[in-house]
């Protein structure tokens, strides 16, 4: 029985005279992301999407978990394809949603004749394919109010679709269309899930990561690379570019007070990650913060650093609970490589009692007891670039 | 670059000899010890062969050998197979703050279950008490489970006197001994000391890893992990593992005559730790009288994880006595009553006889540069 995908779009159809533009970014995303699992083809008529196999090697089950993390998607189903004859619907409707129907206790049925040659009208063809799913799985009422599935039938151009089971999408917007950023990441939980709240929004990600060997290990960096590649399900792609920090950190360590020594080291980061962004055409920066969570992410704490970003810098978690965050993490399965407890570049030299609320000019003054900018060029000359994909 | 591998407590280097063995088993002796056919019976006669020197190398018989998956199974088996064989005869079980993670969550798992479980503390030195040992056993305690030598800092723990202590309180008690750590390098003589169950693992003695033996002496009842076919028998069901198994004899074989090959190795430790002391800002925390397999120490003010890697970076392969910041710190350095720096810096470097002097000395001047050019921790 040849199945397909139908995808309903999200809030752009809300869009104007832009609407087709995302329409066609989110195909084009579809359609690069089902390019691994086969070959299928992608269509969107009013605002529909149509995802029909073209080979039989075309894994139906991996489009449809690839379609549930695609942004732009509010909802998507499962259909099955049978000739416009209505036997061999009834026939495919009784076979296909017999595994449904298995896990529900009332149905209705609904029709749409688009083709408007079929002859039958659409209160016959509904009445007709339920009359037979009725006979056939007598355990399930019909209720045409309060049913647990409705049932429809579709007479398209080409063939009749039946379709019961409605899931929900990954909502947002199509990656790409919201511009791109550079996401600051190290390893934690809280990063990754900052990634994919601004993918949801068509945040098209570039990642920097902090290093600091030996410090920090090898293993930090691959967990990196780990999470990266769990988020870029919903994102797309991401090129990652890692950040030798080991000598700026020293320098800081060695020089700063070292109540300072977090919010220098952030400034320090958010020069370094603004330079990357805009060497990669990214209008703005990412950050996993959550406010009051450490003491580095307090309101003085955020204008501190934030005074040497020229960008906007976005924090989807400022106001979020770690349990929320946690429950985010958990959903897009980044929480389990999160927990691997590994050094990472924000917890080497970490002062006992860090400044909750810094001044401004103190923390310049602390800060240019570093001759800093050789060592920024130096780390800016020496990154490493990762691309990171499902 | 050389390679210095200072973690054989971790594992080691499989020994050609055995894998070779495990080769042979592999494409030539493949069969099923189980079959009727002569394919088999010759794979029996492997897995006996095997099961001979094991036996030999700590003076028991064949019979009482039982191959596991390693050491985790074979504590695993022995901590919970007595202590459901004995329910029904008490419910306290006595063992040490400072067991292998494979026997500690054995023993919380069956807290939660109802036994009461007593674990004795250890002093600085590593080491529980006997006068402890002694009295925490009652006459309704089930199961007594001490290791042979601690994993972390390689102390030698009391146990030969722990039988005796049971038979004198009248106690049903089963004694396990976790000897991991310590087979092939000292003496372990489970009818001598009066252990009933004793845990051994291949892939510390130059076997691959993936099988371990259990020493269950005749007439000790245990309720199996697993249930399935008559293999060993019932005790540990399922096809063996043969070219683990027959492996794993090799390097018994290799690798059993301990005395000699643990006078080798304590020369190198002797001369490690000489110039450890020597060493400013590095703190020993392996006590004196410790298996000379193990020494560790801390690196006041540098985080274990730095050393590693910074060690790692130039060829020399140590372990990290702690887990990391974000992780838990070292139970058995914590037990030993060691202060919470000390205990974030701890190293531990483990020796093989492939170790030699000239190895120590390139460690040292290593870690001289690791100590001289790393920032510290405030």
């Amino acid at each position: 029985m040849k199945e397909i995908i139908l995808a309903k779009l999200g809030e752009i159809v809300l869009k104007g005279l832009n609407r087709k533009n995302f329409e066609d970014v989110l195909v084009k995303t579809i359609k690069r992301r089902l390019y691994r699992i086969g070959s299928f083809k992608v269509k969107c008529v009013q605002s529909t999407i149509t995802v029909t196999p073209l080979s039989d090697d075309a894994d139906i089950d991996e489009a449809a978990d690839c379609i549930s993390k695609i942004f732009g998607i509010a909802a998507y189903c499962r259909a099955c394809v049978a000739e416009k004859d209505i036997e061999k619907i009834k026939t495919a409707a009784c076979e296909y949603l017999a595994d449904h129907f298995s896990r529900i206790g009332s149905f209705k049925v609904e029709a749409k004749r688009s083709d408007k040659k079929f002859p039958l009208k659409s209160p016959e063809i509904a009445r007709e394919v339920g009359g037979c799913l009725a006979d056939r799985f007598p355990e399930v009422a019909v209720d045409v109010h309060t049913p647990d599935a409705v049932v429809t039938v579709e007479i398209r151009d080409d063939a009749a679709y039946i379709h019961s089971e409605v899931f929900k999408g990954a909502g947002g917007i199509p990656v790409g269309t919201g511009g791109k950023a550079a996401i600051l990441i190290s390893g934690g939980i809280d990063s990754p899930v900052a990634g994919y709240m601004m993918a949801k929004r068509g945040v098209e990600l570039t990642a920097v990561h902090f290093a600091s060997p030996p410090y920090t290990s090898e293993r930090a960096e691959e967990k990196v690379a780990e999470l990266l590649k769990r988020v870029s399900l919903y994102s797309g792609r991401i090129r990652m570019y890692t950040v030798p920090f080991t000598k700026l950190q020293e320098e800081i360590r060695d020089k700063c007070h070292e109540e300072y020594f977090t919010i220098i080291m952030r400034r320090f980061m958010m020069r370094i990650a603004q330079e990357i962004a805009e060497q990669n055409e990214c209008q703005a920066l990412v950050t996993g913060e959550s406010l009051g969570q450490v003491a580095s992410q307090t309101i003085g704490a955020v204008a501190c650093t934030d005074a040497v970003c020229s960008m906007p810098v976005f924090r989807p978690l400022i106001g979020m609970d770690k349990e929320e965050i946690i429950g985010i993490s958990r959903k897009i399965d980044t929480f389990e490589v999160s927990i691997q407890p590994y050094e990472d570049c924000c917890t080497v030299f970490t002062p006992k009692h860090p400044r909750t609320r810094p001044v401004l000019s103190t923390v310049i003054d602390e800060e240019n007891k570093i001759d800093y900018a050789p060592l920024i060029a130096d780390a800016l000359e020496n990154l490493k670039v990762t691309d990171i994909s499902a | 670059m050389k390679e210095i591998y200072l973690d054989n407590s971790a594992t080691t280097r499989v020994s050609r000899k055995a894998a070779e063995k495990a080769v042979e088993i592999m494409t030539q002796h493949y069969g099923n010890p189980s079959s009727l056919h002569s394919k088999g019976l010759e794979a029996q006669h492997d897995m006996e062969a095997a099961g001979d020197l094991v036996a030999a190398s700590i003076g028991c018989t064949r019979e009482e050998i039982f191959f596991t998956s390693g050491g985790t199974e074979a504590n695993n088996t022995a901590v919970f197979g007595a202590a459901y064989a004995l329910r029904r005869r008490g419910k306290r079980i006595v063992t040490t703050d400072i067991e292998h993670s494979s026997v500690r969550e054995a023993m919380s798992r069956l807290e939660q279950e109802g036994f009461e479980i007593i674990r004795l503390p250890a002093d600085i030195n590593g080491r529980v008490s006997a006068e402890d040992i002694k009295k925490a056993i009652t006459k309704d305690t089930i199961l007594v489970s001490i290791m042979a030598v601690n994993n972390e800092v390689g102390s030698i723990q009391p146990i030969s006197g722990v039988k005796r202590i049971i038979e004198a309180a009248a106690s049903p008690a089963v004694f396990h001994a976790d000897a991991v750590q310590g087979y092939l390098k000292m003496p372990l003589r489970p009818k001598k000391y009066g252990i009933d169950l004793m845990t051994l693992s291949g892939h510390k003695i130059h076997a691959p890893k993936g099988v371990g033996v259990l020493y269950k002496r005749r007439g000790v009842r245990i309720i199996p992990l697993h249930t399935g076919g008559l293999q060993q028998s019932g005790v540990r069901p399922g096809t063996e593992p043969l070219p683990l198994i027959c492996a794993m004899g090799e390097a018994v074989r290799e690798y059993g005559n301990t005395e000699e090959r643990t006078e080798a190795v304590k020369a190198v430790s002797e001369y490690c730790r000489a110039k450890l002391k020597n060493t400013e800002g590095i703190e020993i925390n392996s006590p004196e009288d410790a298996l000379p397999y193990i020494i560790n120490f801390s690196a006041v003010g540098i985080r274990s994880e730095t050393i590693l890697h910074y060690l790692a970076d130039k060829g020399i392969y140590v372990s990290s006595g702690s887990a990391c910041a974000k992780g838990q710190k070292s139970h058995v350095l914590r037990a030993m009553g060691l202060s919470d720096d000390r205990i974030d810096s701890a190293v531990r470097v483990s020796f093989s006889d492939e170790n030699t002097e000239e190895d120590i000395d390139i460690f040292i001047k290593e870690l001289e540069n690791a100590l001289r050019t790393l920032a510290r921790k405030r």
